[in-house]
């Protein structure tokens, strides 16, 4: 037996070394580079600056007292709000909408393969895809969505749907909804076929409608699943990076905090200020995700 | 009534796949268009041509693009499931202390925001001197595809009736003859999800492709997509950046309608995004 174990190490030991080599040692890395003034430029020519990236005080001579940092940074604050207000409502809708395509798909009705093939496709398409994609269609001159939308008159001038600051958030929410709405309805759809048929049957029997199936007889039992789906989307939500660099580029009301990390990192020679802000993110997300693992007491074994 | 609600319910399903499909299908149709027609929004092309085809293959890196994310895509594969294969054997099969745990950290790397790591990989890749070379990719986007390949794997493996191995442990097996003999040749249904799911999130990667990577010789579909730009910085060249989306889409949704079955499984069992 302690042979065994002793191969099972071995066997596991590249699989692990691979991620502490990819994961592990550069968040450590991310993390210390936050606490020092390392730039880009010379990644060696750093010192240890302690919390001054996240926050410090400077005394004036004159006597005035400047506080600077992430923590104090109206542009970062700025990133989370857009990031926790694109997660929520992102999350939301792609749960509600996902769960009537689940129901839909979990009906029996002829053509029921091809929708569900269909739905796949949103799913399929790279990222980048169809944030391109989109931002054609949303285009303000020549977009396709303009163009209906006038001809059936309920607008009366063009709108730049990605650079207008009222509309660019939406626009990365339709997108985003558009092409992980089929995830949600793919999981929901298979928590919904392992439901016993017969449960159902007995409630029909009972008398009880199709509304009041679904809130007191199919949602309580599909909830465990839905969670777990949820909480998996919200991490990815919290996240985002891709979709709004490429479809709302340089737009401060969508400025994702992964954006506004990595931009700092990169693009402003600011690589401290960025690991600070990296490193507040994974904070952010482990605690989440510890806190959502504590209260969904979600098995580690795999249901066993 | 019954019509009505028949009605109203097909009425739904046939929203539901139009929304789905138009924007890919607006894709394929503006790639056909050239010329003038391309601004004007039609919902099919007039006189449809290949230019933007011909353009996109021939000007540019475009295929040398094309052929470093399939270099990328397929190492990521092979390796994560070398990886995932041995470790799925050992954490489905082996009682160890700290196994839980184990399962834990791997599964808490998947919930990794890629940004959170993107400095201190920057370092590592700097001072290996991968930078721009696609080593650097198929290392970084281990941290997204090894953690649900070993856990996919791993439920797979618990799965398998233990009297199979018991037999070739009483024959003498050791584990790597129970590896490559026994469990591989039963791991193909599993092998084949996780590795589309795998080669799927490396075709898409964005973020270190774009971060580890400076010139168009080395670039990856997606970051030359995201960076296609016409001769001035006033005309974007839609047409040519709806033929290179539409080249690199087909083979991915093909993939996908054929290995659908497998996916949804996939899917549903490792709880991932591709």
């Amino acid at each position: 037996m302690r042979q065994r174990v002793r191969s099972a190490w071995l066997f596991l030991a590249p699989m692990l070394l691979v991620l502490a080599a990819a994961a592990g040692w550069p968040l450590a890395r991310t993390v210390y580079f936050s606490f020092t003034d390392a730039s880009l430029s010379d990644l060696d020519a750093r010192q240890w600056v302690g919390i001054a990236n996240y926050v410090s005080v400077l005394r004036m001579p004159s006597g005035k007292v400047i506080y600077d940092g992430l923590l104090l940074d109206p542009v970062w604050w700025g990133a989370v709000w857009n990031t926790v207000r694109f997660a929520v409502v992102s999350v939301t809708c792609e749960t509600i909408l996902g769960m009537v395509v689940a129901l839909v798909l979990n009906a029996e009705f002829p053509g029921r393969g091809i929708v569900r093939a269909a739905i796949l496709i949103p799913w399929a398409i790279p990222t980048i895809v169809s944030a391109k994609m989109w931002q054609w269609m949303l285009n303000d001159q020549f977009g396709i969505i303009n163009v209906v939308l006038i001809n059936l008159g309920l607008i009366d001038t063009k709108i730049a749907w990605t650079a207008s600051a009222d509309t660019a958030m939406a626009a990365v929410l339709i997108v985003d909804i558009w092409k992980t709405t089929p995830f949600m309805a793919l999981l929901i759809l298979a928590a919904l076929q392992m439901l016993p048929r017969e449960i159902i049957e007995v409630a029909r029997l009972d008398g009880a409608n199709p509304w009041q199936i679904f809130w007191r007889v199919t949602l309580p039992l599909i909830r465990p699943a839905v969670m777990v789906a949820v909480i998996f989307r919200a991490l990815d939500a919290l996240r985002i990076f891709d979709l709004i660099y490429v479809l709302t580029p340089n737009n401060a009301h969508t400025k994702s905090m992964s954006v506004f990390a990595r931009e700092n990192l990169f693009e402003f020679d600011k690589f401290a200020y960025g690991s600070a802000a990296s490193t507040l993110l994974f904070l952010v997300l482990a605690l989440l995700t510890i806190l959502t693992i504590r209260v969904g007491r979600i098995s580690l074994e795999g249901g066993r | 009534m019954w019509l009505l609600k028949r009605t109203g319910f097909y009425l739904l399903v046939g929203a539901i796949v139009l929304i789905a499909v138009f924007p890919f299908y607006y894709a394929i149709v503006t790639s056909l268009k050239s010329g003038t027609e391309l601004f004007q929004a039609d919902p099919w092309p007039k006189a449809p041509s290949l230019d933007n085809y011909r353009n996109v293959l021939a000007e540019g890196a475009f295929m040398l693009n094309l052929l470093n994310s399939l270099v990328v895509s397929g190492a990521v594969v092979a390796l994560s499931l070398f990886l995932g294969v041995t470790a799925a054997y050992a954490l489905a099969r082996v009682r160890f202390r700290g196994r839980s745990a184990l399962l834990f950290a791997i599964l808490s790397v998947s919930m990794f925001p890629q940004v959170a790591v993107l400095a201190g990989l920057f370092e590592l890749v700097r001072m290996f001197g991968l930078y721009n070379s696609l080593f650097a990719l198929i290392f970084s986007y281990m941290i997204f595809t090894l953690p649900f390949t070993v856990w996919v794997l791993t439920a797979f493996v618990r799965d398998l009736p233990v009297e199979v191995e018991e037999a070739a442990i009483l024959d003498g097996a050791t584990p790597w003859i129970i590896i490559t003999r026994i469990f591989l040749p039963l791991m193909w249904p599993a092998l084949a999800t996780t590795g589309l799911l795998a080669f799927i999130g490396a075709w898409n990667e964005f973020l270190f492709a774009l971060t580890f990577t400076s010139n168009d010789a080395r670039r990856t579909v997606p970051v030359a997509i995201a960076l296609l730009s016409g001769n001035s910085q006033f005309e974007i060249p839609w047409g040519n950046i709806m033929a290179a989306s539409v080249i690199v889409t087909v083979p991915l949704v093909v993939l996908v309608l054929i290995f659908q079955r497998k996916i949804v499984s996939g899917l549903t069992a490792g709880g991932v995004k591709g």
